[in-house]
């Protein structure tokens, strides 16, 4: 099946769950990544459980700090 | 008052453009942007804003510039070593502008200092490196309704996002909590090339620009990422559903602003 990764149509297999996609697509630390499906977010919770479909629109959303620092906490 | 007939000179190429014009030109003259860090994003924000005439310019920043500062941080040079970095920063302004007022906070931002720090400015850059700063920033802002520009930068990315009050997800719609000490690496143990800094933060000078003049699209409802390695921009639409929001939702949970106790990620001082 096609989905959408960060703007790039992909193709993947069928049933291919969250959790795969973020070691084929080599996610850095994916517990701290926030990650939205069809432009929503998919709770923490759930991340574990979902599966994708067909055309589905995902985007990794990550922390970044960089600057200078502002607090000294 | 008038714009001077140095004013109209500096600014002709604004003054040119038919979405700012003299009376633009005023509006930015009047502005007042705030920039939170004077590092690698604050730098050229603060500057692009000082060359554009935004007349009253506030930094904060508590540190002092260290070698490892220059790379990125092109608002201080070698001679500022160990010099305030408010200080450095406010002497490379008044030399590039007389108009701007630069008004410099030479402290850290906490849940104590930082609704008196923002109230008096129309528009808050986020120019700090470090998630416990982030959320400080954005939980004021949103508390205050005052707008921002979130970004961060590391290694060869960057992004940014726009925050304004009722028009669209704050930045902890996104990211709920400050991930933990080192759960995510820091520009200081991962690098960033200094450009970055040039790219991302010249970006939130033109969102603060753009926001004082009334003009275009703002970063607001979108998340923009910047990936240096594959030249590549990538806009990505937030989800609009944020009425759960711990902080600008419907029933907010936080109503008082949190000082997260956590890492620093200095340029190398501390
Ligand atoms: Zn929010």
């Amino acid at each position: 099946m096609q989905i959408i990764v960060a703007g790039n149509k992909k193709e993947v297999q069928d049933g291919l769950k969250l959790t795969e996609l973020f070691v084929q697509e080599e996610v850095e630390t994916p517990e701290y990544v926030t990650v939205s499906i069809n432009e929503e977010f998919v709770p923490s919770e759930r991340v574990k459980d979902t599966v994708l479909q067909e055309g589905d629109n995902v985007e990794f959303l990550y922390f970044m700090g960089g600057g200078s620092n502002g607090t000294d906490r | 008052m008038a714009l001077t007939d140095d004013q109209m000179e500096r600014y002709s190429r604004h003054i040119i453009l038919k979405e700012v014009g003299a009376k633009g030109q005023k509006k930015l003259l009047d502005a007042k942007v705030l920039v939170i860090g004077a590092g690698g994003l604050g730098s050229p924000a603060a500057m692009y804003l000082a060359a554009a005439g935004v007349g009253t310019i506030g930094i904060a920043d508590a540190d002092e510039v260290d070698l490892s500062n220059l790379q990125r941080q092109i608002i201080h040079g070698t001679a500022d070593l160990g010099k305030a970095k408010v200080k450095s920063a406010k002497e490379t302004i008044n030399a590039m502008n007389p108009d701007v007022t630069v008004h410099t906070y030479r402290q850290f931002v906490t849940s104590e200092n930082i609704l008196e720090l923002i109230q008096d400015y129309d528009f808050i850059i986020d120019g700090t490196d470090n998630f416990p700063a982030k959320f400080l920033i954005n939980d004021a802002c949103v508390m205050a309704k005052k707008p921002f520009s979130h970004a961060g930068i590391i290694r060869f990315k960057g992004q940014l996002m726009t925050y304004v009050p009722g028009e669209g997800p704050c930045y902890r719609c996104i990211f709920k909590n400050p991930p933990p000490k080192d759960a995510v690496p820091t520009c200081k143990q991962a690098g960033v090339i200094g450009a970055m800094g040039g790219v991302i933060g010249s970006l939130q000078a033109m969102e603060a620009i753009k926001y004082i003049l009334g003009v275009g699209k703002l970063l607001t409802g979108y998340l923009l990422t910047y990936d240096a390695i594959e030249q590549e921009f990538h806009k990505v639409k937030l989800p609009s559903h944020t009425e759960n929001c711990a902080v600008c939702g419907d029933h907010p949970t936080i109503t008082e602003l949190i000082d997260y106790e956590q890492e620093v990620c200095t340029d190398g001082l501390k």
